[in-house]
């Protein structure tokens, strides 16, 4: 077993874990972070999808041992006191969810592409930006409208 | 996941020496691959070498027309690189429809290639650029790099450490990708390079490849005219469920076409 130590959602974390644990159990299983989802074990759903130092990775893919120092942020850490953060809400507003579990991958994955590609997004850009992330529910369509609703009110605040 | 022993090292040299000292080790670059194959119990090092924090495998420069690429730098970085945009345009492009998103923020050149899945997009272009890859002992040319379905020449300790891609004249990519995963059903990379075209194929066969009945097609001139009347070996195709072998050559053809379109 080995210490790790990270920042999660602002707060300085730490814990024991084996060279295996995986990025998404540590969450789950050590800090009771089960916003965090996992889907497959292919590294292809998405349902797992966070922030590390910034960047979208998918948590099932990386060891908790790697992310050592690293910079974290889960869907838990969007909404404050004042709220859900914009692009939460915006999934809300349009019908972007039925049952949920792909949802905390897919604001996650929402707030990379807004992040690297701003906030005036266009159809096409959204569906190719979220080829990682799959959904059995929605259809796709709802989420697209709830990501540049999303990102055009992370624009406006 | 069986368990391991996780060692991280900060320089060539010591993942080296890791490697040595270990029963079964691997090393590992972004784990896009070496995790799920752990996962599935495909895989179960006693050791797991972390190239992550070894930074003289990462950058990109352009010197002596050639662009190099460090073997750890990731899919995202090469396709967000103003100097990979402008020296290989199509190099850019292809990175940038690797997988997706968050595998592209892990995911490497060096893992890719090391890993010669017969469905990846670079070794495609490591081919047709006629790349030389780096290692922690060696030159490799491309040809001489890829040698079997998940085989490569590397050494079990031996570590790619860039590769150096000559900056062609003209080149494209074409992917007809798999909707699920988006690798390459077939992908056929062409690029005219000091007057030659080569042609780079992958996903066709069981190891990534050069088209040479293609480029005896083409006779170094970016003119797809005489692509459709090439024969292609059906029976050296793969034929799974995703595309049989009669389809697969079928797509060679059309993939080039379009490749060859597209460096016009
Ligand atoms: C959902 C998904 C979709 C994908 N889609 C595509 C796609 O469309 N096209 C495509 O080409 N790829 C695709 N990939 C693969 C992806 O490109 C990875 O980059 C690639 O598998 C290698 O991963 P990695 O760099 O993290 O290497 P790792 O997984 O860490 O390592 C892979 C192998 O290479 C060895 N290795 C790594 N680095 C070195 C080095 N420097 N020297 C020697 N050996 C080394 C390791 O020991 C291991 O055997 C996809 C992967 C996933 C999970
Ligand atoms: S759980 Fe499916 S990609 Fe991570
Ligand atoms: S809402 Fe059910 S999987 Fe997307």
């Amino acid at each position: 077993m080995s210490t790790v130590s990270m920042t999660v959602n602002g707060e300085a974390v730490c814990g024991k874990v084996e060279s295996r644990t995986l990025l998404v159990q540590f969450l789950r299983e050590n800090l009771g972070l089960t916003g965090t989802h996992v889907g497959c074990d292919t590294s292809q759903c998405g349902a797992c999808v966070i922030h590390v130092n910034g960047k979208s990775v998918k948590s099932c893919t990386m060891l908790a041992i790697q992310a050592d120092g690293a910079d974290v942020t889960t869907i838990e850490g969007l909404a404050n006191e004042a709220g859900l953060h914009p692009m939460q809400q915006a999934f809300m507003d349009n019908h972007g969810l039925q049952c949920g579990f792909c949802t905390p991958g897919m604001v996650m994955s929402a707030l990379d592409i807004v992040n690297r590609s701003g906030h005036e997004l266009d159809e096409s850009t959204v569906r190719k930006e979220l080829e990682g992330n799959i959904c059995r529910c929605t259809g796709y369509h709802n989420i697209v409208k709830a990501v540049q609703a999303g990102a055009k009110a992370m624009g406006g605040s | 996941m069986y368990e391991f022993n996780y060692r991280k090292v900060a320089s060539v040299a010591a993942a080296t020496e890791a490697m040595q000292q270990a029963e079964d080790g691997k090393f590992m670059a972004g784990g896009q691959t070496m995790l799920p194959t752990m996962k599935h119990r495909l895989a179960s090092p006693s050791d797991l070498i972390d190239l992550g924090g070894v930074a003289e495998l990462t950058g990109i420069s352009v010197e002596n027309e050639n662009l190099i690429v460090g073997a750890m730098t990731t899919h995202a970085a090469v396709a967000a690189s103003a100097e990979v945009q402008q020296a290989i345009p199509a190099l850019a492009r292809l990175a940038g429809n690797i997988g997706d998103p968050a595998v592209r923020n892990r995911g490497t050149l060096g893992g890719s290639i090391a890993n010669h899945d017969p469905a990846a997009d670079y070794p495609a272009a490591v081919i047709a650029l006629g790349a030389t890859v780096q290692t922690s002992k060696r030159a490799i040319s491309a040809e001489e790099f890829f040698t079997g379905m998940f085989e490569t020449a590397l050494e079990d300790d031996e570590i790619v450490t860039s590769v150096s891609f000559p900056l062609p004249e003209a080149a494209a990519y074409m992917k007809f990708e798999n909707p699920a995963s988006r690798y390459a059903i077939v992908g056929v990379f062409v690029a005219k390079t000091g007057g030659e075209v080569r042609v780079g194929v992958t996903g066709a066969t069981a190891c990534a490849h050069r088209g040479l009945r293609l480029e005896a097609a083409l006779g170094g001139e970016l003119d797809a005219g005489g692509i459709d009347a090439v024969e292609l070996p059906v029976e050296q195709m793969n034929s799974d469920i995703h595309a049989s072998a009669e389809y697969r050559a079928h797509l060679v053809k059309v993939m080039t076409k379009r490749a060859v379109e597209a460096c016009q």
